[in-house]
């Protein structure tokens, strides 16, 4: 946070270093230009994401289709990696039985955050394997201890409580996983992986298998089939029944919808900041308005990284918690009564 | 307002893509496994091992802690039956010492008094036979010179008077 604080004075000061003779040589000129254009309709090119690239000349009935094109452009998923304006790399197309399976930007940036993190963690495993308990970590190790503890201990074992051990490779590996995509989304020339509903879709799979897995073992069948009548009068099973099966699944779709929601919002609320700036075609709103109000939000999406990659990880941890809590209640219970 | 309604009537945020879905499957799968290998692994077990060597230490620490209290303590109670013992010890040997001096001092009082005694008689003794060596001595001069004061001094005159008041002597007392 500290970083960050030093970071945000000195980012807003360049940006007005590049801008502010911009704005004193060419803003006359740009209103010319543009006034001209208005009536010229030229200039296909797709618009530039920094204001300071941009392109005075674009059309004004055009102008807004085109920043949502582009912004749609930057959001979804498509096989063209884009380094504008250095070109970009067209991305291969494999179709295997029928099935799309091509390799996407998205795709490439889950590579690339699963590279980062085999890294970034073969160096702290490796740090651990040559750690005795009475030396500290430092470095790295150190760093990534602070969040694997704090998944370990606030997580993991305060909501999934006993048993919490089986589940926590999983509860970390999504955690970093969601991080390292929601953080690399923030990179220049990146992509928000976890701003596709598709990824996120196939996480919150994966924590509802975890999850009715935990409670299967946990119950058994059919403990299981009596958790799904929440222990209420048979008559009212025909309600009870279909309400807790649908339960299970609202879990899963809330946090599908939760993690893409909220990436994709911040990458849209970002791009839409700066192409007010396009829109109204003015230097003075780039300044006062697009790029200070587009740091901000990019501040509250690097908060909202950590954020979302917590909430996800929590609430799995919650789920799972929520499946297999219950057998204990009972177990203790049962214990009490038999005492 | 014009770019939002773009954005959601786009549809394409929400359109499925199995594509995706299996590789966001597959490159999830294999880093769970590679991680849980690599990282989660040997960072859960020093973490594991770090707590228990806490808990160790600070259960090691209050054993150690009731330990040095417990030596304290008998400590203590040594010391203070030392220090009784060696009051007794002191008291034990201030009495005997008394008696020890009383004793002695008794006894040399005791053989002071034979000694003068024994002294006593001694001279007494030495005394005794030194009279009685001096009367043989002052008899036997007396008779000595006696016997040169008669052996000067006999003649017939003499005699004959001492005879005489010898007789009258006898004579005035008969009478």
């Amino acid at each position: 946070m500290k970083r960050v604080n030093v970071i945000q004075p000195k980012a807003i000061l360049k940006v007005i270093a590049i801008l502010v003779p911009l704005l004193l040589n060419v803003n006359g000129h740009a209103f010319a230009a543009s006034g001209q254009s208005s009536d010229v309709p030229t200039n296909s090119a797709p618009a530039a994401v920094a204001p300071a690239v941009a392109v005075p000349a674009a059309e004004a009935p055009e102008g807004e289709e085109k920043a949502g094109d582009v912004i749609m452009h930057h959001i979804l998923d498509n096989n063209v990696f884009a380094f504008e304006p250095f070109g970009s790399v067209t991305l291969p197309k494999i179709v295997v039985g029928g099935f799309d399976i091509s390799i996407t930007k998205h795709v490439v940036m889950l590579w690339l955050v699963s590279a980062l993190l085999l890294t970034v963690f073969s160096v702290v495993g490796g740090q651990y394997k040559n750690l005795t308990p009475r030396n500290a970590p430092k470095g790295l190790a150190n760093a990534m201890e602070a969040l694997v503890e704090f998944i370990r201990f606030d997580v993991a074992k305060s909501n999934i409580g006993h048993g919490y051990e089986k589940h926590l490779p999983y509860l970390l590996t999504v955690f970093f996983f969601i991080l390292f995509c929601n953080l690399l989304g923030l990179v220049p020339y990146g992509a928000t992986a976890t701003g596709n509903v598709n990824v996120t879709l196939t996480l919150s799979i994966f924590t509802f298998f975890v999850t009715q897995i935990a409670a299967f073992k946990a119950h058994g069948v059919k403990g299981y089939l009596q958790h799904l009548t929440a222990g209420t009068h048979w008559s009212l099973w025909i309600i009870m029944v279909p309400i807790e099966i649908i339960g299970q699944f609202t879990k899963p779709f809330a946090l599908t919808i939760r993690l893409f929601a909220n990436m994709t919002a911040g990458h849209i609320i970002i791009l839409s900041l700066i192409f007010i700036s396009f829109i109204l075609k003015s230097y003075i709103v780039a300044v006062a308005v697009s790029v200070p109000f587009a740091i901000f939000i990019d501040l509250l999406e690097l908060f909202v990284a950590f954020l979302q990659a917590f909430v996800f990880t929590m609430l799995s941890a919650l789920f799972i918690g929520l499946a297999t809590a219950h057998e204990g209640h009972d177990e203790s219970a049962a214990g009490a009564a038999h005492h | 307002m014009l770019t939002s309604g773009i954005i959601l009537l786009a549809g394409s945020l929400l359109s499925p893509n199995p594509g995706l879905i299996f590789w966001t499957a597959i490159t999830f799968v294999i880093v769970l496994l590679i991680l849980k290998k690599i990282a989660w692994g040997p960072i859960l077990n020093a973490l594991e091992e770090r707590e228990k060597g806490i808990q160790s230490s600070i259960d090691r620490a209050h054993q150690a802690k009731d330990e040095s209290e417990a030596i304290l303590r008998k400590n203590k109670e040594l010391l203070a039956k030392a220090d009784a013992e060696s009051d007794r010890i002191i008291r034990e040997g201030k009495e005997f010492a008394e008696k020890l001096r009383a004793d002695i001092a008794e006894k040399s009082q005791a053989e002071a008094q034979k000694m003068i005694a024994s002294a006593k008689d001694e001279i007494d003794q030495e005394k005794r036979r030194a009279l009685a060596e001096l009367r043989n001595e002052v008899a036997d001069l007396a008779v000595r010179g006696a016997e040169k004061i008669i052996k000067s001094n006999l003649d017939a005159d003499t005699q004959k008077r001492i005879v005489d008041t010898m007789i009258q002597d006898l004579s005035t007392n008969r009478n």
